[in-house]
């Protein structure tokens, strides 16, 4: 059997099965609409420019969030991971922030930036600011302590260490909080048009859904899963071609 | 420098309290309160007088649905993990429902199922499968081999060793946790008439600042306790493998 024959499989029967189900009414019609009209909606909707300007719109989002935080997070991570009493002094302040659901934040958001882009942005970035400055923390607060202690019996300076012994064994850990990020980042940012109602797919979701367009409804919604797979796929990508040398790699290869 | 640490480690939160208080104080900004005002909202809101009408609905949705996650996700997990056609076929389609973000499901929800309770349990429930699944299916495919072989040769089932699965899906379950606590959150303030997440949004769309601040504050303190409840619960379940790997 090749391997890629069960996956093609799993998915043209799950397909398959949703048109059944709605073709024999086991669903209602007018709650989850067939295969293949949705399909059908979604091969139209490539060749609408106005959805394409929501997907520019949602992405535009999910880029700038997930900027601005990779610029705060990962420098401020590495700078209070490298010193034991301040990795101390803020573990409690981190560990209390952390869990505080950024959707806490939509209507203060609203009320300081308004229902435009800098809402949006300001959401993504808050959210995917934690998962990345906390991987940057560890990343650096672990480094093997044999490969550091090496590094200062052979001489190396304080910044030559951070240069050459600890980023490079954070740097698995940041490319994780940046796949973490992403996902987190393109969330928010459907969130915040879906509750907030700034521009992009979330509200298209959202009007289609008042204005009672099942299939475009479905259409959309599968189109954020799209977009959610591809980032995923893209970031995975890159962090095997950037971490090809670590250990945590090479299973994936052979 | 080891005994300043953890004066360290209590004295910077408070240090930053002090600092939002001072801070705060004499602040005629709108959108930014008196901390001390933000407080006594908070101890007339939420001391005790909204728990029964807000505190209680929102924290019986979050625990339905995430039970009711955490079941199916391991129920399905096992047979995945321990199968690798069924889990090469599975893949594309868990990649795919996990990619959605979330809170595009909302509408779908309210569609299917209306505007209810079970919308909130559904939508907790489908984003915190995800987490766990996922945990599930690697913590079991990691089971050191040299178990079951053990297993197979005093003819012991290989569903015996499947609790070594354990430490690895309640690190799903805790990464579940939080989602759940957003997941509330996110279908409050879309379709509810109460909740703490609906309490929020009105607060803020009848600019009653203090009273939103307040509930930001106590959804930060939820979600501190949930996952504070969550580590007790899990250094008493597996206390077994810390011991083994002590």
């Amino acid at each position: 059997m090749k391997t890629w024959a069960p996956p093609t499989v799993a998915v043209l029967c799950v397909l398959a099965l949703w048109e059944l189900v709605v073709g024999i009414g086991l669903l209602n019609e007018d709650h989850v609409p067939p295969m293949t009209d949705t399909v059908a909606e979604l091969a139209n909707l490539l060749g609408d420019p106005d959805f394409w300007a929501a997907v520019g719109n949602t992405m535009q989002g999910w880029a700038l969030g997930l900027g601005i935080a990779a610029v705060l997070a990962i420098p401020l991570g590495i700078v209070i991971g490298s010193s034991a009493t301040a990795y101390r002094s803020v573990r409690f302040v981190v560990e209390f922030l952390r869990p505080i659901p950024s959707v806490a934040l939509v209507p203060l958001a609203v009320l300081i930036y308004g229902v435009g882009l800098e809402s949006k942005v300001f959401l993504a970035a808050f959210a995917s600011f934690w998962p990345l400055f906390v991987q940057s923390l560890y990343g650096v607060h672990d480094v093997d302590p044999v490969a550091t202690d090496t590094a200062r019996s052979f001489g190396l300076g304080r910044l030559e260490r951070l240069w050459r012994i600890k980023l490079p064994s954070a740097v698995p850990y940041i490319a994780t909080g940046l796949r973490i990020s992403s996902a987190v980042a393109l969330i928010l940012a459907v969130t915040a048009e879906l509750v907030i109602g700034s521009a992009g797919l979330g509200r298209s979701i959202n009007v289609a859904r008042q204005s009672g367009a099942i299939e475009l409804m479905y259409a959309l919604i599968i189109t954020t899963g799209l977009i959610g797979y591809l980032l995923n796929t893209l970031t995975s990508q890159a962090e095997r071609r950037v971490l090809h040398w670590h250990p945590s790699q090479r299973q994936v290869a052979a | 420098m080891r005994r300043v640490a953890p004066v360290l480690e209590v004295l910077v939160p408070l240090a930053l309290l002090g600092v939002w208080a001072l801070w705060s104080a004499n602040s005629d900004t709108f959108y930014y309160p008196p901390l001390t005002d933000i407080l006594s909202t908070f101890n007339e809101t939420w001391v005790f007088e909204r728990v029964g009408s807000d505190v209680v609905p929102s924290l019986l949705r979050l625990t339905a649905g995430y039970l009711l996650a955490v079941a199916i996700a391991v129920l399905v997990g096992i047979p995945l993990g321990l199968n690798a056609t069924a889990r090469r076929a599975a893949a594309p389609i868990v990649e795919f429902l996990r990619a959605i973000p979330p809170p595009a499901l909302l509408p779908l929800a309210i569609v299917v199922v209306g505007v209810g309770n079970s919308m909130k349990v559904l939508i907790i429930a489908f984003v915190c499968l995800w987490p766990v699944l996922l945990n599930t299916i690697d913590g079991i495919r990691g089971i050191d081999p040299t178990l079951n072989d053990t297993a197979r040769v005093y003819g012991v089932s290989r569903f015996a060793t499947l609790p070594a699965a354990a430490p690895q899906i309640f690190a799903g379950m805790r990464t579940s946790l939080s989602l759940a606590v957003i997941m509330m959150v996110i279908s409050e303030m879309v379709a509810s008439t109460n909740g703490i997440g609906f309490f929020v949004l009105q607060s803020q769309r009848s600019f009653a600042i203090p009273e939103m601040w307040s509930g930001i504050l106590l959804l930060g303190i939820l979600g501190y306790a949930l996952n504070l409840l969550f580590t007790v619960v899990e250094r008493r379940v597996l206390a077994w493998h810390r011991g083994a790997h002590a």
